[in-house]
């Protein structure tokens, strides 16, 4: 493979804000300060900045950013679609910009104040509509967890998942965050027999099979492997870097095309295995995009840890968990248990992984999947040591 | 906000257009390509099949199984959470499988979307369209067939 970005550039810094709800900082203030601190976690000047890459839902633009944090001049900025699906997609995109020479030091990040209920986007909609929601809001598709549910009540026919393996993945999530003291759910532990007596919100889909709602920030750094050798940290290199829009796709309610349960994550992947030297097989711990636990077994199929159909089953024995699993997954508790701000904190914790410093630690791992948003227009990263 | 609370249409997608006419006609009609006649849900301008922008609009015989379904519970808009629980089903065409519209499955034409019980529904069950005339719009919905 000619010219890929492989370990070309890296990670090396990182931050997060505090996480919560009712947090009075608006999201621009959020971003810089998450922006800020991870600058400092580099060892890096705000006037060596000069790339940028936001997602399209953030409300801080790339102007105010830098011209808040005293940013030098941008050379490259950008933003990538999609909501939860961008989080992987701004980081690749920063890494393609400082591997071509279009900028030297640039920043992801994701800012989100979703903890209060007028922030629901859903809650939004105009009671007229004739963009593509059409064709499903007017009878009642209102959420994305109620479009979700459509492909995971089809995904439970077809290859008889249950809500237990759903549970499997609530239930290792939240074990994860239960050791992390930056968790939201950090002091709640979760059952299984709270898991199945717990309220429904969009059948076959209970209250622990979505994630939190948060506000909170984090950010990260990226610049080429050769400066990166000098910098405090371990970096975490990008190893390769995919995004995804499989054929005849909408946004979220995918079961239009032909084949709904083959979703984002299975174009991505053919990318991203195609330009990475580590296979599935390698990869020592993921961080994969859970706003619904049924995304994880889609997504164990899409990246090809199994075969279709075996990702529901693939987390039984405990196969997510930290330490013993096969592959510890979400080690920081994910968007299920320890923030939801739009997949960006598995980014994060995947470096934490890579420099060595989760609390979830896998010891000696060298590797790691990060996934962005399946459903809807994905992007994935390998990151290495 | 629609006089009854529910998301509605805006009729104003010129690709939309003839679906909700023929639905306030009692027809239920699916968007085929005016070269190559390869159907296609939802519409757009241009057959991903031959790139043709022609259009020709393709009357089916309304039956149809459940291909998937489920049961929303608030937090829900306002005329929504009123009568939650409710299902909302996805139906492939019996004319072409490969075309699927989300509907809800009702007791009758003007029966309420939680009427039928959730835990008699079944994936591959058959169902028959019916109209629902909400305000300006006729919404596809589905009986049993």
């Amino acid at each position: 493979m000619a010219n890929t970005i492989k370990d070309r550039t890296a990670i090396v810094g990182i931050a997060q804000t505090r996480f919560g709800k009712g947090i009075e900082d608006s999201e621009l203030s959020l971003a810089c300060q998450a922006i800020s601190m991870a600058l400092d976690d580099a060892g890096i000047a705000p006037k060596d900045v000069d790339g940028l890459v936001a997602f399209s839902m953030e409300d801080g633009r790339e102007v105010e950013v830098a011209r808040n944090l005293g940013l030098g001049g941008i050379t490259f900025f950008g933003q990538v679609g999609y909501g939860g699906g961008a989080g992987c997609g701004t980081t690749g995109h920063a890494a393609l910009a400082v591997a071509s020479g279009q900028c030297e030091v640039a920043v992801a990040w994701r800012a989100r104040k979703r903890a209060d209920k007028g922030s629901r986007p859903w809650a939004q909609t105009s009671s007229r509509i004739d963009n593509p929601w059409q064709w499903s809001r007017p009878w009642g598709l209102l959420r994305p967890v109620d479009e979700i549910a459509v492909l995971t009540r089809r995904y439970m026919h077809e290859y008889g998942a249950t809500r237990d393996h759903l549970a499997n993945v609530a239930i290792a999530f939240r074990k994860h965050a239960n050791r992390n003291p930056h968790a939201t759910m950090k002091d709640k532990t979760l059952t299984r027999e709270q898991y199945m007596s717990a309220r429904w919100v969009s059948e076959p889909l209970c209250l622990f099979d979505n994630c939190l709602e948060t506000d909170g920030a984090l950010a990260v750094v990226i610049v080429s492997a050769e400066r990166a050798k000098d910098l405090r940290h371990p970096p975490a290199y990008i190893h390769s870097y995919a995004q995804g829009i499989p054929p005849q796709h909408q946004v979220m309610t995918n079961f239009f095309c032909e084949d709904p349960l083959a979703g984002p994550s299975h174009t991505a992947a053919k990318r991203l295995w195609a330009n990475s030297d580590i296979k599935p097989g390698d990869i020592d711990v993921a961080q994969i995009y859970d706003a619904f636990s049924p995304l994880i077994p889609l997504s164990l199929e899409g990246y090809g840890f199994c075969k279709r159909g075996e990702g529901a089953s693939f987390t039984d024995d405990g196969a997510l968990e930290w330490p013993n699993g096969k592959l510890p997954t979400n080690t920081a508790g994910g968007g299920m248990s320890e923030a939801y701000v739009h997949g960006f904190n598995l980014v994060v914790e995947g470096v934490r992984q890579m420099r060595g410093t989760s609390t979830s630690q896998v010891e000696g791992a060298e590797s790691c999947l990060v996934t962005s948003g399946e459903g809807v227009p994905t992007s994935a990263l390998v990151l290495r040591r | 906000m629609t006089a009854t609370g529910f998301i509605l249409p805006g009729l104003e997608d010129p690709a939309a257009r003839p679906f909700w006419d023929g639905t306030s006609r009692g027809e239920l009609l699916i968007q085929a390509c005016g070269s190559c006649g390869a159907t296609r849900m939802p519409p757009r301008p241009m057959c991903p099949a031959c790139r043709s922008i022609d259009v020709a609009w393709k009357k089916v015989s309304g039956r149809g199984r459940v291909w998937s379904f489920v049961v929303p519970h608030p937090p829900l808009l306002p005329a929504y959470a009123e009568v939650a629980p409710y299902n909302v089903i996805v139906v492939e065409l019996e004319d072409d499988p490969s075309i699927r519209l989300v509907g809800n499955l009702v007791a009758s034409a003007d029966g309420g979307i939680n009427e039928v019980d959730p835990a008699t529904i079944r994936i591959g069950e058959p169902v028959r369209v019916v109209f629902a005339q909400i305000e300006d719009v006729a919404l596809p919905r589905w009986v049993r067939a």
